[in-house]
């Protein structure tokens, strides 16, 4: 078992969060313990009596991931046990940006030795694609209809990279589930710093996007080739690293393929949604210098 | 005496939930084209493709190992993604036997 996860989980065939999951546990060998609140991952994982964690695992409710992670690291420091694994929390987007933001933040202000993972499928998926904190502009969920008045989420992605960087922790990453080599190399540096580390990796989900099993990854660099979502490194506050892009496609080129923006087309606001897009795009490009 | 508080499973237990028979298609590698690089290991979701040692030859004195992808069908719920991603286009997904009129 070289991925410490193991096969005969639940997940929907072509799920991304699989192969984030098993980068991550593979650049840091197995050597964890696996905090991860209610969720997708959660559902497809552990379900009872199937568990497919190779790592010590425990779930805990939606709010809490984050305190009880401080509470194995404190319990750890405690017993003397630090050198035994880190302790990273697999957290989705929901309970990392609305649900359990506040035991987040008590835990990036405490500093608690904790890699914070937080797979961002852009929507509670787990339940059947109601809009998070994390979810763009534009996205056609169940709790934000496309409808005759409304396109879709109105307002705009919660930036949580600089909610971590406001509490001053030493790492804060983004990647993308498109290039694993990135997601294992920033584990790697990750669990070099001594604190509250966290990374952000975009994780598209088959069937609340609307998209084929096999375009998860397609969909997943096509985010990062058009500049909406950046692919970011900080070390102890300063931007050191961004993945540069060589030719930045159009944000229509990666609307078009998902099902959750296609009303963009023909609605009578989707126009304005997604020059607002490009306009974000366009932000993200020239605050990181991602054009080369 | 023992008691145990809550459910417990054992590590890797979803092994027993064999998800072969969950798609249409099954990816199908084609020895000839692929150059055992492991892409398509780092990426499948379903932890069912694995880069094996099949033979060794000799290139300019050195001893070189021959890596090849392998499927494990038990497990391969026929996403697809080993094909999108392969570099060498060595993975074709085709229609289970089951599925073809």
């Amino acid at each position: 078992m070289k991925f410490f996860f193991s096969s005969g989980h639940g997940a929907c065939p072509g799920c991304s969060l699989p192969i984030a999951v098993k980068n991550v546990l593979y650049a840091l060998e197995g050597k964890c313990f696996v905090v991860n609140p209610t969720g997708c991952l959660e559902i497809i994982s552990s379900q009872y009596d199937r568990s497919a964690w190779g790592v010590p695992y425990i779930h805990s409710v939606f709010e809490n991931a984050a305190a009880v992670a401080a509470g194995i690291d404190a319990a750890l420091k405690a017993l003397g046990r630090k050198d035994e694994g880190h302790v990273v929390v697999f957290a989705g987007d929901g309970a990392t940006a609305d649900i359990g933001i506040g035991c987040l933040s008590g835990m990036f202000d405490r500093n608690h030795d904790v890699l914070y993972i937080c797979l961002d499928n852009e929507a509670y998926q787990n339940t059947g694609n109601q809009q998070s904190g994390l979810t763009p502009p534009g996205s056609n969920t169940t709790t934000t209809p496309a409808g005759k008045i409304l396109p879709g989420k109105i307002g705009r992605k919660k930036d949580m990279v600089a909610f971590a960087l406001a509490h001053k922790i030493p790492y804060v990453a983004t990647a993308s589930v498109a290039y694993p080599n990135d997601i294992r190399r920033k584990v790697k540096r990750a669990v070099e710093f001594e604190g509250a580390k966290y990374i952000q990796i975009l994780c598209p989900c088959v069937t609340g996007w609307g998209i084929n099993s096999n375009e998860t990854i397609k969909v997943a660099r096509l985010a990062v080739e058009t500049a909406l979502y950046p692919i970011v490194e900080y070390e102890n506050g300063e931007l050191v690293r961004v993945r540069k892009i060589k030719e930045r496609k159009p944000v229509e080129e990666y609307l078009k393929i998902q099902r959750r923006f296609r009303h963009l087309f023909k609605h009578p606001k989707g126009r304005e949604i997604i020059e607002e897009l490009q306009r974000i795009a366009d932000e993200n490009a020239k605050r990181f210098g991602l054009d080369e | 005496m023992k008691i145990t508080l809550g459910a417990v499973s054992k590590p890797y237990s979803a092994l027993k939930m064999k998800t072969g028979d969950w798609g249409t298609h099954w990816p199908k590698v084609d020895e000839e084209l692929c150059t055992g690089c492991g892409t398509c290991e780092m990426f499948c979701p379903d932890m069912c493709i694995e880069v094996v040692k099949v033979g060794e030859e000799e290139v300019n004195g050195k001893i070189k190992e021959i890596k090849k992808a392998k499927v494990n069908y038990d497990y391969c719920k026929g996403c697809g993604l080993c094909a999108e991603v392969c570099p060498a286009n060595a993975i074709k997904m085709e229609l289970k036997d089951i599925y073809k009129v």
